[in-house]
């Protein structure tokens, strides 16, 4: 593995107005790890995927990749580097089938210079190519599933369509915005060996998460972000033991009590 | 045998996955039913100039080819892309007067103005509107809407190009057929040419730009790089119909500014269906005829004007062309059955 980090962030700090949204947070990953993102709602987890892929623009910090400043690059400068998102809110292309809206991300520049996920995008034509991706993504191949209309699908193949979407660049890292969240049990048990191959194909994670017990099952490390400000990060077992996160989700009485559910 | 070979074997295998861009044909049945339309559409536009009882018809016809390159080219802009354009005479108006300066100034024959005009009107269209390209909303609109009243009262106020006289003494056409089938043979190309586009993967991603621009950021895609590319193919639609606008009048002046070249083109769209790209030209070659029969009634022929559009408006919003494709298509069925 690699000794310097693929992706940091230095005091990224956003202001909207007079509410600081994020305060200086800071956090390195390394290639091919999964570090996890948790806190309570409105504590700036969206906010700091957005200020990394330039999505909304940071008021100061540097975010650094492979060594380069991508902190005043455009984000689709940033998405061709190789560092690509999914949306907390789903974002298919709803007038297209599932299988179109991956012809989109193969006709990018990135996936035209990389070939696509495991190279298929110089061999095949687009659209089989993104039938490919699907079915490795968990759409059933030989269904009428990836050829249905995008706005017929339910949530659970929406989350992997976004998946795919980044996955169909190429990408290195992807940040991956509550990726569990509206799912099934069920479905989320489906989700989590896939995230494990794809840290197995070298990709790097970021993950938000409200779910938090599937996600100590992946992640390597845990950042914890409350008010705009990093808590604390570490390893699951060291920020599921520590008084300030549980202070932090669940109020400082009766914090053992609760935590012993999750 | 290496991964990559083994992967294109994989891909290559059995599904066909572009079945919309494929037809088997397996009898002449089923070739006819899919030609029929394309057929009826190119031999009826082109007889229609020689069964034309007068001049004067055959001038209306090349009116209404005019409009339906306005009328595609908003459709493309509306429909696929997410832009929609009130500047129909800003396309005519930059198009028209460059091609009278080009004519009068440099004494270039139409055929090269035309040509010139198209293009170099299309970058300067594209350029003024680049501003607004990052924007989503009604930026867009309220720009292109703009532009052909502001450039209009500058030409009047500065008397700059002929002033309120407007630029006279522009070469017509060779002759009334060449200007009739050209008019006819480019509103033929672009309709199936953006026909085309639209269904090519390039299309694809500026549907999804229509769709979410958002999505198409993360992708690594500039999305005012693509709006562009698509204001340009439609501005040079309306560059070049005003290039033969001018042409075909010998005259340019403030009036190729006039809202109606923004306007009509909208409301054909809405006759016709928008997004079928056909459904605008069928408009337009409703609208333009109608509006010509009732000149008689002189101002009075807005009202039958504005009780067509709104009698189309709440009984069939969808237009004819969508309308006419789904029973076309029931009637396969029926067949079949």
């Amino acid at each position: 593995m690699n000794e310097q980090p693929i992706l940091q962030a230095h005091d990224v700090t956003k202001a909207f107005g007079g509410v600081t949204a994020l305060n200086r947070v800071s956090f390195d990953i390394n290639e091919g790890e999964i570090l996890g993102i948790i806190g309570p709602n409105g504590s700036g987890k969206t906010t700091l995927i957005n200020c990394i892929t330039a999505f909304i623009k940071m008021t100061s910090g540097k975010v650094v990749f492979r060594g380069k400043d991508i902190s005043s690059k455009p984000a689709h400068k940033i998405a061709d580097m190789g560092i690509t998102r999914t949306f907390q809110i789903m974002r298919p292309y709803y007038s297209l089938p599932a299988y179109k809206n991956l012809i989109i991300p193969l006709f990018s520049p990135r996936a035209k210079r990389t070939g696509g996920w495991r190279g298929g995008g110089k061999l095949g034509d687009r659209g089989t190519v993104g039938i490919d991706i699907l079915e490795e993504i968990g759409f059933e191949r030989d269904s009428a599933v990836p050829y249905k209309m995008t706005s017929t699908l339910p949530t659970g193949y929406l989350k992997r369509l976004e998946l795919a979407r980044c996955l169909a660049l190429r990408p290195e890292v992807i940040l991956c915005d509550e990726i569990f969240s509206g799912l099934s049990m069920s479905e989320i048990a489906s989700m989590v060996p896939l995230i494990e191959r794809l840290q197995m194909d070298g990709i790097t994670l970021v993950m938000i998460e409200h779910r938090l017990r599937e996600l100590f099952r992946v992640a390597n490390r845990v950042m914890v972000l409350n008010f705009g400000v990093k808590l604390i990060e570490g390893t699951p077992e060291e920020v599921m033991a520590d008084d300030k996160v549980k202070e932090a989700y669940f109020g400082s009485e009766d914090a053992e009590e609760v935590m012993s559910y999750a | 045998m290496s991964i990559e070979d083994r992967r294109k074997e994989r891909l290559d295998r059995g599904i066909k996955v572009r079945t919309d861009g494929l037809y088997a044909l397996m009898s002449w049945r089923e070739l006819s039913y899919l030609t029929l339309p394309r057929l009826v559409l190119i031999f009826g536009i082109l007889i229609l100039p020689l069964v034309m009882p007068s001049m004067y018809w055959q001038r209306v016809i090349s009116i209404v080819c005019i409009y339906a390159l306005l009328a595609i080219s908003f459709d493309l802009l509306a429909h696929f892309v997410g832009l929609v354009s009130l500047g129909g005479a800003f396309f005519i108006g930059v198009g028209g007067y460059l091609a009278a300066i080009l004519n009068t100034s440099f004494g270039l024959p139409p055929l090269l103005t035309i040509p010139i005009s198209t293009l170099a009107g299309a970058t300067i269209c594209t350029v003024l509107l680049l501003p607004c390209l990052p924007l989503r909303g009604v930026y867009f609109a309220i720009v292109s809407l703009m532009y052909p009243l502001f450039l209009a009262r500058v030409i009047e106020a500065l008397d700059i190009l002929g002033g309120t006289d407007g630029i006279m003494g522009i070469e017509s056409f060779p002759n009334r057929w060449v200007e009739q089938y050209f008019i006819i043979a480019m509103v033929l190309l672009f309709l199936f040419g953006v026909r085309r586009l639209v269904n090519q993967d390039i299309g694809l991603v500026f549907r999804a730009v229509k769709d979410n621009d958002q999505a198409v950021r993360a992708s690594g895609m500039s999305i005012t790089f693509y709006k562009a590319m698509a204001v340009f193919i439609a501005s040079a639609m309306g560059c070049l119909s005003g290039a033969c606008l001018v042409h075909l009048y010998m005259w340019s002046g403030i009036s190729l500014f006039a809202l109606d070249f923004s306007i009509l083109p909208i409301a054909a769209t809405v006759i016709g269906g928008g997004g079928t790209l056909v459904g605008p030209v069928l408009g337009c070659f409703i609208l333009v005829p109608i509006s010509e029969l009732l000149r008689a009634f002189g101002t009075l022929r807005i009202v039958f004007y504005c009780l067509i559009l709104v009698a189309f408006i709440v009984f069939r919003s969808e237009g004819i062309m969508v309308y006419g494709q789904r029973k076309y298509h029931q009637f396969e069925r029926w067949v079949k059955v």
